[in-house]
């Protein structure tokens, strides 16, 4: 069996936007959105001791790297990165587009990304690539079990869990709730530089640059203001009578 | 501009968060708003549709769709979006419906916003960025366009809006939209009311002390009417269950009252409660960050406090 792990290479501490471009500053240091490292977690954890093969799937740009590193020192076993300088600036219909791309050619029997990434918030990049690839998709799995030909994930919802069960190949976004991701070990560390590591250009996975980036991206960023702040907090001390001055409040506030 | 408007249901009940998309679709000044109501009885809902705005309901009752499952939500959209021209399609987050709506912009090749909190009548998408410190203006460069809302955006307000015009449709599901099923489904006894659908939230922190605690929590919720939600950190001590976890890693809420008990306000638990008409709460800590984004803070003890709060709020409710 082969799994994909899609991972993002985020910006560390505190992100900044650059004001001339519009998107995320990108050039600081960056680390493996941790949400993916669940589902780097969770490939490995399906993997065992079996002989199927974890690929990692970034794109990003050059630095992005790192994160593989990071991917394939867990255990992880081969990394593939979309870099491109035209690929920069690419939205989700582009960004799909070209992980989907890169997916094709692996054509993995399952393919995992995390519950979201870090620095976007962006929590749907799953259903598109499945669409694009044509595939069954499930996000939010709390818990997942893979055996012979298919699957079946306790998805979280805002009402409960759902049990799906789904043919592969597939398509699964992990919760943050499913693992607890391990540290890679120094071994690990050391074992992942021999690691089989691919660079892949637009060209490489087949799309044209009208359908990367900022020319095949649908969405725009047309500027960036302030956001409101609250109007006057207060702050009290209790007293004894804070119970009461809540209610009072609360009352001003048409609230009880 | 044409806009549609997807409203999910959950056992036979539109969820409140569509409405209030479906409200901000009608305040737009589009006077062809259209609502998709998916699943059984969808036609039964249509009414409820129109009264918050929607002219036109589409329904499609197949059996296809009666499961919660996103991909043959995908192929509906597509089709009516196909069909009858609709330019914008707005869609009220939840983990269904954001699988909805990524899947139909890359079925669509259609320009997709998300966590919006806000969009402008020339169509100006509005969204909190950096964990809400910045607040950016996003735009479509094409038709069809997909907006998807943060949770709890716009109150749910009913219009004069008269019966609408019912439109059945037809499913013809894609290959791959009909590979996954639902087998089995599992409820969380505890987490009660849903807490993105709640106008009040009570939500307890590591300041509660103990998990037997979070009865002063769900006392003061149930005397208020409202549900009760927790941090990341006492649901990961296995205090209270993941599915009332608040935060970047859980829900993204805003009621019209917050009221955080023992909560410290940490940057991953801000992110999921800040756009909370009102936050009151309840801290030991004078240096909780919780304080700087409260409308009012106490400083003292929630197991003092919060018994007599909710006796004096009971008491008043007579």
């Amino acid at each position: 069996m082969k799994i994909a792990v899609c991972v993002k290479h985020v910006p560390e501490g505190n992100a900044k936007i650059d004001p001339s471009t519009k998107r995320l500053d990108r050039a600081g240091e960056g680390a493996l959105n941790h949400f993916d490292a669940n589902a780097v977690e969770e490939a490995l954890r399906v993997k065992g001791d079996s002989d199927t093969e974890v690929v990692v799937v970034s794109l990003g740009p050059a630095k992005a790297a790192d994160s593989l590193r990071k991917a394939l020192a867990m255990g992880a076993d081969r990394a593939v990165l979309i870099s491109d300088d035209a690929a920069a600036g690419s939205d989700l219909v582009a960004t799909s587009k070209l992980l989907a791309a890169a997916l094709e050619k692996e054509s993995a029997d399952l393919v995992l990304f995390g519950q979201q990434a870090s620095d976007s918030d962006g929590a749907v990049l799953w259903a598109a690539v499945a669409e694009r690839l044509r595939r069954p998709v499930v996000s939010q799995a709390a818990e997942l079990s893979v055996s012979e030909g298919s699957l079946k994930v306790k998805r979280q919802t805002e009402f409960g869990y759902d049990v799906i069960e789904s043919p592969l190949p597939a398509v699964v976004a992990v919760s943050d709730a499913i693992n607890e991701p391990r540290y890679p070990s120094l071994k690990g560390i050391m074992g992942a530089k021999k690691k089989p590591f691919d660079t892949l250009s637009l060209a490489d996975v087949g799309v044209d640059a009208a359908d990367a980036g900022e020319p095949g991206s649908k969405t725009e960023v047309l500027g960036l203001s302030e956001p409101p702040s609250r109007g006057d907090a207060r702050k009290i001390e209790d007293d004894g009578n804070a119970a009461q001055a809540i209610v009072d409040f609360l009352a001003e506030k048409r609230l009880v | 501009m044409s806009i549609v408007v997807f409203l999910e249901q959950h056992g036979n009940e539109l969820q409140k968060g569509s409405l209030g998309v479906l409200t901000k679709a009608a305040s737009l000044g589009d006077p062809d708003v259209a609502a998709v109501i998916v699943g059984e009885n969808a036609k039964a809902l249509a009414s409820e549709a129109g009264r918050f705005g929607a002219g036109k309901v589409f329904v499609a009752e197949d059996e296809a769709l009666h499961q919660a499952l996103p991909q043959p939500r995908v192929d509906v959209l597509a089709k009516i979006v196909a069909e009858h021209g609709y330019e914008t399609v707005l869609i009220a987050n939840s983990v269904l419906a954001a699988d909805v709506a990524s899947g139909l912009a890359a079925r669509l090749d259609a320009g997709l916003n998300w966590d919006l909190v806000d969009l402008t009548r020339d169509l100006v998408g509005k969204r909190p960025a950096l964990q809400d410190s910045v607040l950016v203006d996003v735009g479509w460069k094409s038709t069809p366009r997909i907006a998807l809302f943060r949770a709890g955006s716009f109150d749910a307000n009913a219009t004069a809006g008269g019966e609408p015009e019912i439109v059945e449709v037809s499913v013809e599901l894609s290959e791959h939209s009909a590979k996954a099923t639902i087998t089995g489904q599992e409820q969380e006894q505890s987490a009660g009311a849903s807490i993105e659908d709640a106008d009040v939230i009570v939500a307890g922190g590591r300041g509660l002390g103990a998990p037997e605690n979070f009865s002063l929590a769900e006392e003061l919720a149930r005397t208020l009417g409202g549900a009760v939600g927790a941090t990341r950190a006492v649901v990961d001590a296995g205090w209270y269950p993941y599915s009332a976890q608040i935060g970047q890693t859980g829900k993204v809420v805003s009621p019209k009252l917050y009221i955080a008990l023992g909560i410290s306000g940490a940057i991953q638990h801000k992110v999921g409660m800040q756009s909370s008409n009102v936050i009151v709460s309840i801290n030991k800590d004078a240096n909780a960050p919780i304080f700087e984004f409260s409308d009012l803070g106490v400083v003292g003890d929630v197991h003092e406090i919060v018994p007599k709060l909710t006796e004096l709020i009971k008491q008043r409710k007579g």
